[in-house]
Parts: C-alpha cells; sequence; structure tokens
C-alpha cells in the first residue's frame, strides 16, 4: 500500500525517468544550515552590505582592542581621557597627539578608540531593552487584541504624542545629569517603536492559516506565540534594530551637545563634539584652524550611524521574506 | 452508513453571528448571519460535501464544529449516541426550569460549543483540519519534521524517541519519504505542502477532519492526485470528513451526501447521486448549470442567474434566494421556508419545489 | 485564415536570485483574425508570461531573451508581421491601448481604490479615442453656436471651440508624424544592412520623443477658471461610460459611474475592468483567467458576456485559463502548454475527442466528471522546477510513454494532421 502512494507522489522520478541521467544530488546538509549558508550569499550578493559590515566590524575590532590601541592611564577608569595640561586652545596633529587635541589638551585618539567602545555600549544597552520591551508589550497587544491591545497602544500613542527632544531634556535634568542617565531616558522613550512594529506584524501573521492549524491540534497560547508568531515577525524589529543602533548614539550625542551629558574628559564622541562646540570655527585669519577638533568626532559618529544603516538595509535584503527570494 | 448508524456530529440549531460594529463609539448596529439556524448531521464514516458560493458561511459552518470560531447559539454533539441527544434536546424544550438546567449540565459534556478548555483539549485530537491554501497553513520557519509533530508535541502523544518514526510513518501514509524530513515548506511543490498538511492532521489519529477546499489552490493534474488519496485515507482510516468547497465535479467525486448552502442556510441535502440527477432547488439547478463542463459537444442549456449573492448583514426576506429566482412567487417574499423531506435521503427547502 | 499576432520560438527568462527562471522554452503560437484562442495549462506553464512577452510588459526580474513577437496590423498591409520586440515603448504604448487590451485575473487589484468607476473608464476613454471625442464636442459646440443665447455664455462657447479645434489639430498632426515613421519602420522592417539598423534605431528613438505638446492647450487646461471648459468632453465621455456600462450588463450605470471599486462586488468590478478594456476598441482581447477568482455562477455570467462581446464588438479574444471546462465552452482553437513548452494545438472538439499529447491525454483525464465513477486518473509527479528543467522534453519525467529520446532532444512541433499540431516524440513528422 505504502509502495502505491509513494509513487504518485512521484519522488522518485524528480528529474528524469532514466537513472544514469539523473544528476547527482547535493550532498544532505542540515537545511539550517543551508538556509544560512544562503542568508550569507544573499547578504554578500551586495556590495554596499559588505561595506556596512566592514565599517562595523572595524569599529568592533577598535572598541575589543580598546586598551591595547590606547592603554588607559587610570586602569579604574579607562574612558577618563588623559590630557597633558590644561591649555585651552586646541592643538593640531602631531607624532605625540595623531588626531591633535581638544581644549584641555585632551588626546583625540584616546577619545576617539574609547568613544567607539562606549558608542557600542549606548546602543547596545539601549535597543536591547528596547527590543525587549517592544517584543513583550507588542506580542501582547497584537496576538490578544481587544482591551489589552487598546490599552498598550495608547500608551504607545501617549509616548508618541510627547514632544521628544523636550521630555529627553526633562527628564535627564530630572535624573540627573551624565550618560547613565542619557541611556535610561532613551529606553524609557524608545519602546514605542517597537511595539508598534511588531503588533503590526503580529497582526498580518494571526490571521495565516498555520496559527488555525496549532490552535485546531490543541497549542497553547504561549507556544503559538513562542513557536509560530515570533519566529515569523520579529525579522522586521530586528531590522529596524539594527539601524536604531546608530541613531541611538545620534540623539545621544545630541543630548551630550545640549550639555546633558558626562563631564568634560569622559571619552564619549558625542561628549567630544560638544566640548569643542567652541572651536568649530576658527579665528578671523585661518576659519579652518581648529577642524580636526569638530570634524574627526563627528565623522566617527557619522561612519558608525551609516555602519548600522547599511548592515540594516543588507538585513532586510536577507530577512524580508517579500524580498528574500527573488 | 446506514441511517440508524452512528452520527459523529450532530449540529442543532446553530448560529454564528458576526457583530457589526459603527459609529463613533463603536456601537453594535448589526449582525452578519454567517451560519443561521442549521440542523446538519454527518454520519460515521461518511464525507458530506458542503457547496455553496463564497460568503455563503459553508468555511465558517465548519470551523465553527472544529471550535475555531466560537458558535452564537446552538448545539454540536460530538459523537453521542442517538438517544442522548434526543433526551437533551427534549430537557432543553421543556417548560420546567430544573429540566432545563439539568439538559445544560448535560450540555457541558456532550457539546463542542460549551465544553470546558480541558475537554476541548482531548477532542482536539478527534478534530482536525486541513486548510485551502497549503503555502498559508504551513509555518515557513519550520521544518517538516517539526509541522508534523506539532500535533503530537502539543497532545503529548508520543515519546520524543518515537517521535521521528511516527512522522515518517505519516509522511509515508501521504506519498512522502524520510528524506523529506528536514526540508522547509518552501521546498515543496503546492501538492507536496498539501501532502504534508494532510499528514499533520492526520496525526492524532482524528476521527473526523474537515476539509477546508483543500484542492482549490492546487492544479487539475495534482488535484487529482491529492483527492485520489484522500479517499484512499478515508478508508484506510475510517475517517469521516466534511468536505467544504465550491467546486461541485470535486465534490461529487469524493462525496456521499452533499449538503448546499445559500446565504447561511441549508437549501439542498441529499445523496450525491440523487442530487445530481435530481436537483429540486432552483438554486442547486442554476449551480449544476453553471459547471464548465469539459466537452465541446455538450447541449445543456445554461441557467445564468443574475444578480449578485446579497449582502449577508441584510439578507433578503423570505426565502433568501428569491429576488435571483426567475420561479419566486409572492409566498417565497414572504414565508421562510423549511427544509422539508422531499423523498428518501433528500431534504429541500423552497415552497415551490414540487411544481417545479 | 489571416494571422493577428505570433509568436515565433519565444523565450523568456527570470533572472532570480536563486538562478535564471526558464519560464518559456521556445513558445511558438498564432493567434488569427476572429478566433477565440485558448492558452492552457497549469500554474508555472509559463500561459501568463507568453501573453505578457506578447505585451512587452514581463516584469522585473523577468526578460524575453530570444524570438520574435509577430503583430499583423490592419492598418498596414497584412504580408508581413512587425516585430515588436525591436519597436519603441512608444510605438509599444500605442498598441496596447489601442489595438490590443488585456483583463486581468483579480479585478479588484487592477481597479485603483481611491478612483470613482467614472474616473477609471473615461481615463481610458480620453487615452485611446480622445480623437472621436474632440470631433463630438466639436459638433455638439458648432450646433450650440447656432442657436442664439447670452453674448457672454456664446463667447465662452466660442473659446471652448478654439480650444478643442486646436487640440484636435495638435493631435492629428501628431499621429501623422507617428503614421510617418511607423510606415518608414514598416518598410525597413526586415532590412538588416547597417544602414538601416542605424536609421531604424534613430527612428525608434525619434517615436519615444514626439509627443503632441500644445503650449496653449495644455496652460488653459492648468490655469484655474478656465480650465472648466474641459467639463464638456467630460460630460460626452460620461454619456458614453453609461451607454457601454449598460452594454455590458451592469444594472443601474448612472449610480455606478459615481460608485468607487469596494463598494462593487467581485463581478460587477470584473465587468468594469471589461468595460476599461473596450472603451479602446480593441481588435485583440487578452483575457488573463478572468473568472478564477469569481463564484460558479458569477462566473457563468462573465463568461456569457465575453461570448457575446465576441460576437459582437471584439473580433479576437485570447483566453487564458487552467479550466478545461472554461476551454470547451469559449474557446475556438486551443494550445496545451506545459512548463514552457507548447505542447499542442488544434481545435477545441479535436483537443477533447482526440489529444494526443501524453500530458494532454493526462490532463483530460485527471478532470473529475459528472458521469465519474472509477478512481481518477492522475499524472504522478509534480511540475518541474524551471531553474533547473530537464532535458528534453519538458514532460519527460513525468510521462507514461517516455522513451530514451525524451530526455536527451527537446521534440520539434509537428503538423499530425491537418490542423492539429504536437510537438512529442511519439508522433513523427515534418517540423513546421
Amino acid at each position: 500500500m505504502e509502495k502505491e502512494y509513494i509513487d504518485e507522489a512521484g519522488f522518485s522520478r524528480e528529474t528524469t525517468a532514466f537513472p544514469e541521467l539523473r544528476r547527482p544530488r547535493q550532498p544532505g546538509k542540515h537545511p539550517r544550515l543551508r538556509e544560512f549558508i544562503f542568508s550569507v550569499k544573499r547578504f554578500l550578493s551586495n556590495p554596499l552590505s559588505i561595506i556596512g559590515l566592514l565599517i562595523i566590524l572595524s569599529f568592533a575590532v577598535i572598541a575589543i582592542l580598546a586598551p591595547i590601541l590606547a592603554p588607559p592611564p587610570y586602569p579604574d577608569d579607562p574612558y577618563k581621557m588623559p590630557h597633558k595640561g590644561w591649555q585651552m586652545t586646541p592643538s593640531p596633529p602631531s607624532p605625540e597627539n595623531p588626531f591633535g587635541t581638544l581644549q584641555q589638551q585632551y588626546d583625540i585618539y584616546y577619545g576617539i578608540v574609547w568613544g567607539a567602545r562606549n558608542a557600542f555600549r549606548i546602543g547596545f544597552f539601549v535597543v536591547l531593552a528596547n527590543l525587549v520591551v517592544g517584543i513583550i508589550l507588542g506580542s501582547l497587544a497584537g496576538y490578544f487584541g481587544g482591551v489589552v491591545d487598546e490599552i498598550i497602544m495608547r500608551i504607545t500613542d501617549i509616548f508618541y504624542s510627547l514632544p521628544f527632544l523636550v521630555i529627553a531634556m526633562a527628564l535627564v535634568v530630572a535624573i540627573g545629569r551624565g550618560l547613565t542617565s542619557i541611556i535610561l531616558v532613551l529606553i524609557i522613550l524608545g519602546w514605542p517603536t517597537y511595539t508598534r512594529v511588531i503588533r503590526g506584524e503580529i497582526l498580518v501573521i494571526r490571521e495565516k492559516e498555520y496559527i488555525l492549524a496549532a490552535r485546531a491540534s490543541g497549542a497553547s497560547h504561549l507556544r503559538i506565540i513562542f513557536k509560530h508568531v515570533l519566529p515569523n515577525s520579529i525579522y522586521s524589529v530586528l531590522i529596524i534594530a539594527s539601524m536604531q543602533v546608530g541613531t541611538v548614539l545620534i540623539t545621544a550625542a545630541a543630548l551630550s551637545f545640549l550639555g546633558l551629558g558626562s563631564e568634560t574628559g569622559y571619552a564619549d564622541l558625542g561628549q567630544m563634539v560638544s566640548t569643542s562646540r567652541n572651536w568649530i570655527v576658527g579665528p578671523p585669519d585661518d576659519r579652518l584652524a581648529y577642524w580636526y577638533v569638530v570634524f574627526i568626532p563627528g565623522f566617527v559618529i557619522a561612519l558608525f550611524v551609516l555602519g548600522w544603516n547599511l548592515l540594516g538595509d543588507a538585513a532586510r535584503d536577507v530577512f524580508d521574506p517579500k524580498l528574500r527570494r527573488r | 452508513m446506514n441511517e440508524n448508524g452512528h452520527n459523529v456530529v450532530d449540529i442543532r440549531s446553530l448560529k454564528k453571528y458576526y457583530p457589526v460594529r459603527g459609529g463613533v463609539f463603536k456601537r453594535h448596529i448589526a449582525d452578519l448571519k454567517a451560519v443561521d439556524d442549521i440542523d446538519l448531521s454527518i454520519r460515521k464514516g461518511e464525507c458530506l460535501g458542503l457547496v455553496g458560493e463564497s460568503g455563503c458561511g459553508k468555511t465558517t459552518l465548519g470551523k465553527t464544529i472544529l471550535r475555531l470560531h466560537e458558535a452564537t447559539d446552538g448545539r454540536i454533539y460530538f459523537d453521542q449516541p442517538k438517544d442522548k441527544i434526543e433526551e437533551v434536546e427534549r430537557l432543553l424544550a421543556s417548560q420546567r426550569p430544573e429540566e432545563i438546567a439539568r439538559g445544560k449540565t448535560l450540555l457541558g459534556i456532550m457539546d463542542i460549543t460549551r465544553v470546558s478548555r480541558k475537554r476541548l483539549l482531548a477532542l482536539r485530537k478527534k478534530l482536525q483540519i486541513v486548510f485551502q491554501d497549503p503555502s498559508n497553513s504551513l509555518n515557513p520557519r519550520m521544518l517538516v519534521k517539526n509541522i508534523v509533530a506539532e500535533p503530537l508535541v502539543t497532545q503529548k502523544l508520543v515519546e520524543s524517541r518515537e517521535l521521528e518514526d511516527k512522522v515518517v510513518s505519516l509522511l509515508n501514509t501521504v506519498g512522502l519519504a524520510r528524506e523529506h524530513l528536514m526540508r522547509y515548506p518552501h521546498e515543496f511543490s503546492g501538492g507536496q505542502r498539501q501532502r504534508i498538511a494532510i499528514a499533520r492532521a492526520l496525526a492524532t489519529n482524528p476521527d473526523f477532519v474537515l476539509m477546508d477546499e483543500p484542492t482549490s489552490a492546487l492544479d487539475v493534474s495534482v488535484q487529482a492526485q491529492i483527492l485520489n488519496l484522500l479517499k484512499k485515507l478515508q478508508s484506510d482510516f475510517s475517517l469521516t470528513y466534511l468536505f467544504v468547497t465550491h467546486h461541485l465535479l470535486v465534490v461529487k467525486y469524493i462525496s456521499n451526501r452533499i449538503a448546499v448552502m445559500y446565504l447561511g442556510k441549508i437549501v439542498e441535502l441529499s445523496e450525491t447521486e440523487e442530487l445530481f440527477t435530481n436537483p429540486l432547488h432552483p438554486y442547486t439547478k442554476a449551480l449544476l448549470s453553471a459547471i464548465p463542463v469539459p466537452d465541446p459537444d455538450t447541449g445543456i442549456e445554461k441557467i445564468i442567474l443574475s444578480g449578485d449573492v446579497p449582502n449577508p448583514i441584510d439578507p433578503p426576506s423570505g426565502c433568501r434566494f428569491h429576488p435571483r429566482c426567475r420561479h419566486a412567487r409572492e409566498v417565497c417574499r414572504e414565508e421562510v421556508p423549511k427544509l422539508e423531506s422531499a423523498g428518501e435521503a433528500h431534504q429541500v427547502s423552497c415552497h415551490l419545489w414540487r411544481e417545479l | 485564415m489571416e494571422k493577428l499576432i505570433e509568436t515565433e520560438d519565444l523565450y523568456t527568462n527570470f533572472f532570480t536570485f536563486e538562478g535564471v527562471v526558464r519560464a518559456l522554452n521556445g513558445v511558438s503560437v498564432v493567434v488569427n483574425q476572429g478566433e477565440t484562442y485558448g492558452l492552457v495549462g497549469e500554474s508555472g506553464c509559463g500561459k501568463s508570461v507568453t501573453v505578457r512577452s506578447m505585451m512587452r510588459i514581463v516584469q522585473e526580474p523577468g526578460k524575453i531573451v530570444g524570438g520574435k513577437i509577430l503583430l499583423f496590423l490592419s492598418s498596414e498591409d497584412r504580408q508581413k508581421g512587425i516585430d515588436i520586440i525591436k519597436r519603441s515603448e512608444a510605438f509599444m504604448e500605442s498598441i496596447r491601448g489601442d489595438d490590443i487590451s488585456m483583463i486581468f485575473q483579480e479585478a479588484s487589484t487592477s481597479l485603483n481604490p481611491v478612483l470613482s468607476i467614472r474616473d477609471q473608464v473615461g481615463e481610458s476613454f480620453l487615452l485611446h479615442r480622445r480623437g472621436e471625442l474632440l470631433e463630438e464636442t466639436l459638433k455638439q459646440l458648432a450646433d450650440e453656436l447656432k442657436s442664439n443665447g447670452f453674448p457672454l455664455a456664446m463667447a465662452w462657447k466660442g473659446f471652448q471651440r478654439w480650444l478643442f479645434r486646436r487640440e484636435l489639430e495638435s493631435l492629428r498632426r501628431y499621429e501623422k508624424h507617428v503614421k510617418e515613421i511607423d510606415r518608414e519602420l514598416y518598410e525597413l522592417e526586415e532590412k538588416t544592412d547597417p544602414r538601416s539598423t542605424r536609421r531604424k534605431s534613430s527612428l525608434n528613438a525619434r517615436r519615444d520623443r514626439l509627443s503632441e505638446h500644445d503650449f496653449l492647450v495644455s496652460a488653459v487646461k492648468k490655469s484655474p477658471f478656465l480650465e472648466r471648459y474641459y467639463k464638456k468632453i467630460h460630460k460626452i465621455v460620461e454619456n458614453k461610460i453609461i451607454e457601454l456600462l449598460k452594454s455590458l450588463g451592469v444594472p443601474n450605470p448612472a449610480n455606478v459611474l459615481k460608485s468607487y471599486p469596494h463598494e462593487l462586488s467581485g463581478g460587477m468590478q470584473q465587468r468594469i475592468v471589461i468595460a476599461i478594456a473596450l472603451a479602446c476598441n480593441p481588435t485583440l482581447l487578452i483575457a488573463d483567467e478572468p473568472t478564477s477568482n469569481l463564484d460558479v455562477t458569477i462566473q457563468a455570467q462573465i463568461i456569457e458576456l465575453i461570448k457575446m462581446l465576441k460576437e459582437n464588438i471584439i473580433t479576437s479574444v485570447l483566453f487564458i485559463t487552467h479550466d478545461l471546462g472554461l476551454v470547451a465552452e469559449v474557446c475556438e482553437r486551443v494550445t496545451v502548454m506545459y512548463a514552457g513548452d507548447t505542447c499542442e494545438t488544434t481545435s477545441v472538439k479535436e483537443l477533447f475527442k482526440n489529444p494526443l499529447h501524453p500530458y494532454t491525454k493526462g490532463l483530460l483525464s485527471s478532470v473529475p466528471r459528472i458521469e465519474q465513477v472509477e478512481k481518477l486518473h492522475t499524472i504522478p509527479g509534480t511540475v518541474p522546477n524551471l531553474i533547473n528543467p530537464p532535458a528534453g522534453c519538458r514532460f519527460h519525467p513525468r510521462c507514461p510513454s517516455a522513451m530514451k529520446i525524451c530526455a536527451e532532444r527537446k521534440p520539434p512541433m509537428v503538423e499530425y494532421k491537418e490542423g492539429h499540431t504536437v510537438s512529442c516524440h511519439l508522433y513523427p513528422g515534418e517540423e513546421v
């Protein structure tokens, strides 16, 4: 009986009826590995995503090797930038300070190296916390709907209606200025975006018939959410999250620039730009005399953001089911 | 399949209304009557075809039986002896409050629409479903192995050591092999995917399988494969099917009995042969004549119905088919026809069936 | 019979990330003047890609990579066809509107949800029948100007007439230019020497650049208040739409005109799509599965409508479907396709009575019949992946009578009988 079934489905004759003409089967890899290889190939087929990956990788290498690239003079607080003397005028790049110094002779090179490490710290912290909150609230709202959805979404609406920068400044001032409070405030204000996206995505997935099929076979809500709903809806937030790592850094830098960040001398890219705001324009006879103080940290911030954005675009190509198999 | 046989599913005056909300405060302004007061029994071992156009409520009816939709009113008995059902019906219809109360408590264990969560979970083993579009009903990020095993895992029916063997034997029964275990759904063609979906439905050894248009997303040659497979599985595993479709030739091939639905009501119910040779309801006649016959020389005259299916939110008065019926009379506009017996194993809901 | 459109050995590929999908594998079909021609096959057989290639609207990442599409236009003498693959995009635009129109499977997605039915059908009228409409408007204005009226109103009407005349003149001028270019291109059609090739490409480029732009008319159309003069023509269009909708069996056309697509039922939407296609007076109507999303009773209505149109209005219909029942009902001649190959072409009666190709035979016997009692016949296996199609005849892995040669060589199209061509090694014969 089984023989008959199999013959009808016809797998034995998939490509040709004649065994000698049949192409050799590909060696069996585990399907997850195959999918992964496919994703990597897809990723590498786009030159822009390679550039993005290279940028982020080099930042990561710098961040990891920071203690070797720029040995901290104060080992118990490596983010404290070393400086020689208190002279206010920045000094230009020299063998001793390859990128020059800020006012009060803070070494820009040291700031960049440890600032890169700091940038990852800010980005990952904020985005991870946002992801966790967003996924939990978004799944609840999207999957269960009704009153739960109504309450959660109205709260996100309230957050959306607040003027972001004003509230962020107020909160930072209330908590006390410093990098930690900036991170905290960005977490408090950032989750609604993720919640909305994941809820929208789940509203689509919820209507798919495999959800009904799982329910018909008696699966619990928790199992449906974790096995069926989230694996199919999480990629859109992951794409957003990878882009947000850069955006978060810009926002943190903006808050630092407004004077709400850490004190002068802390190895934070935003703080470095903020410290140099008096030196953007040089004296009348040489307007570009202090170009390095703003340009170098600013350029590094831009590069960091660009890298994450390119990576996010690449992630979309790889993960978005609509683009994936085209 | 004798007349006195056991019914797998007994549906009594089932209603499923969807509230239509409108206005600023989302007030309940009307009901969409997807299933409106339906009585239907599905006998053990038969394949009952449920035919109708889109929006007639046939899929809703099927999914309500599986309690994927909650019923608005009515009772669905699953696998209960006839005398017990009659007893409960009598209690419910009685005038005395204590008898009604007793009936209600009995319903709590017999009626799919009322059973508790725990009982429902056990019932899910016996009731399964195959969906229309296999590309939509298989989770694209799960391996075939896990898809087919899911009902076994959630119902904790098989130990994990034996799981793989069980899944392979299920795949074998639907014509797939061990080599397909570790693949994703997108690596299969439509027909193969539908086979996977069927394997999943069979995993828990169900008694009753709802076929929700299982072949309408497939090509003709593959459709024939699946239909033959379903027929074979039915006799091998003594399954009962409710086969929902809009394709009359498919239903003719696979069903023993056919129920024709129009706008939430059953208009005709009969043995398959009888329905095709002797249709009584004007709607059934029109449906039958509208089938495109793959034969250029047929001289069958078409009955072209005018107009569209009316909106189920505001269905026509009396017989719901009367605005499109060319035989409609005064009585059709005013009185709702009852489903009445018209010969052996043939029921029709039309005022005029004797004359037409 | 005279040919209307013909494809010769057409190859269309889709360049996807996973590989090249060889969707068409040398498709040759001929649609004659005045017939209803059917393309049948299962999903993925290339029937839609064939007609999309004919219209040159294959979407990214698809591309026509080989073959010819010959169009035999009524305006030219019918001796030689025009290979439209080599023509300019502007030429294609004029063809798509005028001579060939197409209706798609999903009526709801081929209508724009934010425009009313009047706007959508009207747009089609204004695009394809503007000359006719302008003439009619001018005639009406001339009548109105003959009678007496307020001097101011008469002046306004005179102004309208002046503008409409100007527009008509520039349109005619444009059409004359286009005609000249097309005639020259037609004469150069089969010449391949370098000089004619250069001339052809320059002509094609010129045709793309050509426009009927009249500064004054377009300025007035954009200026406030004055643009109201164009309402005159809209009135006429509206009457025409009502007439057209009435002829398509749309009840209450005046009301339907004001409604939006979502307010109409599926069957009615498909009628509107047909109305849009008919507004341009096509010689050939391509219907790409026009009823497969509709219910049987509505499908019967639409099929009846298409048959009626075929008898009264359009000369030829190219009907694409997977439903053999519909083919039997609608078509006169039919081609069966499988996985990008054409299997056989013959008249409908012959196809159902005497199918030759094993695939056709299998397909015909796997449809459940009313009188079906015995087990359904099936074709084993599944449609192949076209990235890596089987060599030789693409059907051979599933074919019950496959031979060794089937896996090695693609069978040629042979005329096995009068008017019955088949591509299968079982039927030797001379290649067509």
